[in-house]
């Protein structure tokens, strides 16, 4: 079972109903010892850094502690921003450290937020892309944004280089910047991808 | 890149036996042509880069009967879905949300109450809260509440004043003042509708869109008037738009979304294909 953790607002029937399409049981939950059971954890996340931080706290520990078993997570935007070491936004703000690097604000006159479609430049080889083209078009809607790096698995371009998907410093830790359930037929194949991570 | 949107409306009206259906869709080859979820799927197959779904009976009935739309749709389309008409309160907002929406647009509401505007932004993020502004030229440059003068579709020194209750009633307020008002206010984005064009096939309303588009830093999807496909051209190039909205373009078959996306693509728009 993959479990999608409810740490306040946001769309998250999108993600299940995304999960149960491709033919996998997800289930939203706030639940320490349904999170302990997971074989798999999708980290949403729509709103501020600093609140989505707060909320996420009392799941942090029950979070992690899968992580550190080998579970694999996916951080799904502010979900993805939230793996980092800190953000900018509204003040810094002290992120999970799974991934190296800040979060900053777009900037330059650029229209925000970077709201639309937006190409894929894929870097290099992860499992969450298996069969997906490079250019392959998802969708994004967020302010800020993460630095391309040695982490970058997929990169984007709106006023420069930033991060699309993103590996952790362990290889089960993956996030994505754009919403796979919001992303048509290329984000249900990357929901099935990353479910197909689970180890049997 | 990112690419400019093309966004199909779909005025969703409570049918006989409380079933919603679409407003004025003569689809042909189309099984339960006005059936809202049918036609989202199909233009999610064509190639639509999000769905908008305005409410336009907006009773207690028909906003019921929408959200049992947005759960279906939401079953088996997997794009971003906007929800409009009559939404008054942070309570309406979440239930639509919850049922699979991705955004919201207030039109009255915001006019009548512009703080709504931040709590809900706030609440929601601003990703989420989509002002619709309607508009009207009015060529009394005279008026004291005239701020911003620009030459409008037809040629005439004018302002572009808000109108709200679906266009009967002006409020006194430069369109173009509104437009950077909602955006401090913290809404994500504009849909803009001009009621010199809406209607009139004859193309968008492209000073008001331009001049709005420069104005905020914001996107604006440009709405009302599309008769042709040249016509998105147009919002594209001339009016600095970030999406397009048309309706009965697509309800009547004219054009595919996939055959209006080619066509801006070899025009050298960028459009997600």
């Amino acid at each position: 079972m993959i479990a999608i953790i409810d740490y306040g607002v946001g769309n998250l029937r999108s993600v299940e109903k995304g999960f149960a399409y491709v033919g996998v049981t997800a289930k939203v939950t706030g639940d320490p010892s349904v999170i302990d059971a997971a074989d798999a954890i999708v980290l949403p996340g729509v709103g501020a850094f600093e609140s989505g931080m707060r909320h996420f706290e009392p799941l942090r520990k029950a979070v992690l502690g899968r992580v550190d078993a080998g579970v694999p997570l996916l951080g799904v935007c502010l979900g993805m921003q939230m793996l980092y070491e800190e953000s900018e936004e509204n003040g810094l703000h002290k992120g999970l450290g799974l991934v190296k690097g800040r979060i900053t604000r777009f900037s330059n006159g650029l229209k925000v937020p970077h709201m639309g479609w937006n190409s894929l430049d894929i870097k290099k080889q992860h499992p969450l892309l298996d069969g997906i083209k490079n250019n392959s078009f998802v969708y994004f809607v967020h302010s800020y944004k993460a630095p391309a790096g040695e982490n970058t698995v997929a990169s984007a371009e709106y006023g420069g280089e930033f991060t699309a998907v993103v590996s952790g410093d362990r290889p089960n830790v993956v996030g994505t910047q754009f919403h796979p359930e919001k992303s048509g037929d290329t984000g249900l194949r990357m929901l099935k991808n990353f479910s197909d991570c689970i180890k049997r | 890149m990112l690419t400019k949107r093309v966004i199909p409306c779909l005025d969703v009206v409570l049918g006989e036996g409380g079933g919603c259906v679409v407003k004025g869709v003569e689809f042909v080859n189309l099984k339960n042509a006005g059936d809202p979820v049918e036609l989202a799927k199909r233009y999610n197959e064509q190639g639509a880069d999000e769905l908008v779904f305005l409410d336009i009976t907006a009773s207690h009935e028909g906003r019921r009967t929408m959200i049992d739309v947005i759960e279906r749709t939401a079953d088996e389309v997997f794009i971003p879905m906007t929800v409009g008409g009559g939404i008054k309160t942070i309570e309406g907002i979440r239930s639509i949300l919850r049922a699979g929406a991705d955004k919201i647009t207030v039109n009255t509401t915001a006019v009548k109450d512009p703080s709504f505007i931040k709590e809900s932004s706030d609440i929601f993020g601003s990703q989420c809260i989509v002002t619709a502004i309607d508009c009207r030229s009015n060529t009394n440059i005279g008026d004291p509440n005239a701020v911003n003068i620009i030459k409008n579709k037809f040629g005439k020194p004018a302002w572009y004043e808000v109108v709200i209750y679906g266009g009967r009633t002006p409020t006194g307020i430069d369109a173009i003042e509104w437009a950077k008002k909602v955006e401090e206010l913290g809404s994500g984005e504009i849909m803009l509708t001009s009621m010199d064009a809406d209607g009139t096939k004859d193309g968008y309303d492209l000073p008001i869109t331009k001049a709005i588009s420069k104005a905020v830093r914001i996107p604006i999807i440009a709405s009302g008037g599309a008769g042709n496909i040249e016509h998105m051209y147009e919002a594209f190039a001339e009016a600095d738009a970030d999406a397009a909205l048309a309706a009965s373009i697509f309800h009547f078959g004219e054009y595919t979304i996939g055959q209006a996306k080619e066509y801006l693509r070899s025009k050298g728009v960028p459009v997600r294909l």
